[in-house]
């Protein structure tokens, strides 16, 4: 019982690392592979889950949806408003500095905060969207739906990971990388550096909703309330640099290093006596914080650093 | 028209106060350590619970604590820079923007930690408007807020116009190079950018708890409209800076106003004036209306 109890515990760190597998491999097209600071991770993600929770729930109470779609039509939806808003933002944003861009996104994801929160319509407002279903939930009951839930994620992150890896070894990563470098070189061998940074953000902000879709499944619900929208963002951003940006391996080591330092934080603070016990969510964001100091300034490049793909491999495909 | 000036023209001007004494500092740091700053609102709440602190235990009003607040922040900001700012200093500025984002997240559960999550107020009840003319009626509080701010921007105007500190901080804004070849201290620059910074932050802090009220997520709330009003005035121009303030401030307050009976802009969608500002500032002048510079 002991075992089961364990082994489900691990199902359920599996699921949430694979999701935010996703979110740090798509966070690395963007940053790692373009250069592209995007402080605006949670937007997109909450994009997607709306979208997903919208297309698929099987009923509503006050705002549109109960479309009682199938999930991949859901996903497909998601990816393409996802798409559609982040080709939008792109083409206003793409070129600023980095600064200049963090601060850009982090207005968009509060603007797409706001609409979530006051177009009750749309999104239930602050009630949230529930009845959301997960896939091949009526073939599989209980503890195997875990376990088919937590596949289905994973095969997601490995579907991620492959596209990401082509786009790194092909020569659009190369030119990308070229830009990310030095954008003068760039532009002066006839790259047109704003559509291919275009182009990176709009990839980025597609799987960010992917894993947004994701989430909402898992969850069955989604409100303004379900997730900290910062946590989401702050933690992307610490497993890719932990894990090493540029890197899609690096990525997916950092989402599951991270996850489990931030899920082991949860068992840490569980000993703290019983009067901290309700502060405890906050000692493990100082932690992850204090983390994050420590991998900025000691482990830079992460676990897996960034490598070139080999010349010869190159040449064969 | 009298409605106008008291329920939206003075809130603003508050609130773009309030903005203001942020937006100082983001524009100098910007300006002299090249980087946005993103952990300033939560120096701003930092402030705020530090003056809360001290209204409880020694009994003073919320304007009297401003001091504490003033030096407790300061320093606060001093020893986040010596230890998360200072080791990436020579690298690519990305990297300690990235640090800041940590650095907001620190502070904030830190205060949450020690502070716990209900939100506060420095005095409870409610606060008879004055009347003047019998028409205008101006909270206490907003008067003192302006009034404050409006010191504030006279004492800041003098010190980097005269003083020696001052006009080495311009002097590294404009350009570090050729500063540091003048042998100027850029690491004590730095340490004064960090105090007057975290300061008047403090100031601000403070004075959004005396406005409405003190919580943990009091200056995350605000760090969209600061860097706004930072790029409005031109980054690395305090003054700028503080004028950016308060048109953001009162746009924000006024784009609500209902235009024959109709409200143009929901007020729940208020906040996203500033970024709309903003956004448009970056694509069409990004060197702000007082000719900062553009990194």
């Amino acid at each position: 019982m002991e075992l089961t109890g364990l082994f489900f515990y691990f199902v359920s760190f599996l699921t949430m690392a694979g999701i935010y597998a996703v979110i740090c491999l798509a966070l690395n097209i963007q940053w790692g592979f373009g250069g592209l600071f995007n402080a605006g991770i949670a937007g997109f993600y909450a994009i997607g889950a709306y979208s997903a929770a919208i297309i698929t729930s099987t009923a509503a109470s006050n705002n549109v949806g109960g479309l009682q779609q199938p999930i991949f039509v859901g996903m497909a939806v998601a990816a393409v408003i996802a798409g559609l808003v982040g080709w939008g933002i792109a083409r206003l944003c793409v070129s600023l500095k980095s600064d200049y861009l963090a601060m850009a996104t982090i207005g968009i994801a509060e603007i797409i905060r706001l609409v979530i929160v006051n177009e009750e319509w749309l999104t239930n407002g602050s009630l949230g969207v529930s009845n959301i279903p997960r896939p091949f939930e009526g073939v599989f009951k209980g503890q195997t739906a875990e376990i088919v839930f937590v596949l289905f994620v994973w095969i997601i992150v490995l579907l991620t990971y492959f596209i990401s890896q082509r786009l790194h070894k092909s020569p659009w990563g190369r030119v990308l990388r070229a830009i990310r470098d030095n954008e003068d070189a760039a532009e002066s061998i006839g790259k047109d550096t704003h559509s291919f940074r275009t182009q990176t953000f709009v990839i980025g902000a597609i799987f960010m909703a992917l894993a947004g879709a994701l989430s909402a499944h898992y969850f069955k619900y989604f409100s303004p309330d379900a997730t900290e929208p910062i946590l989401i963002t702050f933690l992307a951003w610490v497993m890719l640099i932990a894990g090493g940006s540029g890197n899609n391996k690096g990525a997916i080591a950092g989402a599951l290093v991270v996850w489990a330092i931030w899920s082991m934080t949860e068992i840490l603070t569980g000993f703290l006596p019983s009067e901290w016990a309700t502060r405890s969510s906050y000692m493990r964001m100082l932690l992850i914080g204090l983390f994050l100091q420590f991998v900025l300034q000691r482990y830079r490049s992460g676990l897996l650093p960034e490598r070139a793909p080999k010349l010869d491999k190159l040449r064969r495909s | 028209m009298i409605d106008f000036i008291n329920y939206y023209l003075i809130p603003g001007i508050t609130l773009g106060s309030i903005y203001a004494l942020g937006a100082v500092g983001i524009s100098m740091i910007f300006g002299i350590l090249r980087f946005a700053h993103f952990a300033h609102g939560d120096l701003m709440t930092t402030g705020a619970y530090i003056a809360l602190t001290a209204v409880w235990t020694l009994g003073v009003p919320a304007l009297a604590a401003i001091p504490i607040a003033v030096v407790g922040t300061a320093l606060v900001a001093v020893l986040l820079d010596k230890a998360f700012y200072k080791p990436l200093r020579d690298l690519p500025s990305i990297y300690t923007v990235i640090a800041s984002f940590g650095v907001a997240l620190i502070l904030r559960s830190a205060i949450q930690l020690l502070w716990g999550t209900d939100s506060q107020v420095y005095v409870v009840g409610f606060q008879k408007p004055l009347v003047f003319f019998d028409s205008f009626r101006i909270a206490l509080r907003h008067m003192q807020i302006i009034a404050f701010t409006v010191v504030i921007a006279i004492t800041l105007h003098f010190f980097l116009s005269y003083s020696k500190t001052g006009k080495s901080m311009r002097a590294v804004a404009d350009d570090p190079e050729l500063a540091r070849i003048a042998g100027l201290d850029t690491e004590k620059i730095i340490r004064w950018t960090w105090l007057i910074g975290g300061g008047l932050a403090a100031i601000g802090g403070v004075f959004v708890g005396l406005d409405t009220d003190i919580h943990t997520n009091l200056g995350w709330n605000l760090l969209l409209p600061m860097f706004a009003a930072a790029l409005l005035g031109g980054i690395g121009r305090p003054l700028g800076a503080m004028l950016g303030g308060l048109i953001i401030g009162v746009a924000e307050e006024i784009c609500t106003f209902p235009i024959m009976e109709i409200e143009i802009i929901s007020p729940s969608y208020k906040s996203a004036i500033a970024f709309i500002i903003m956004l448009a500032l970056l694509l069409f002048r990004p060197q702000g209306l007082l000719k900062g510079r553009v990194l």
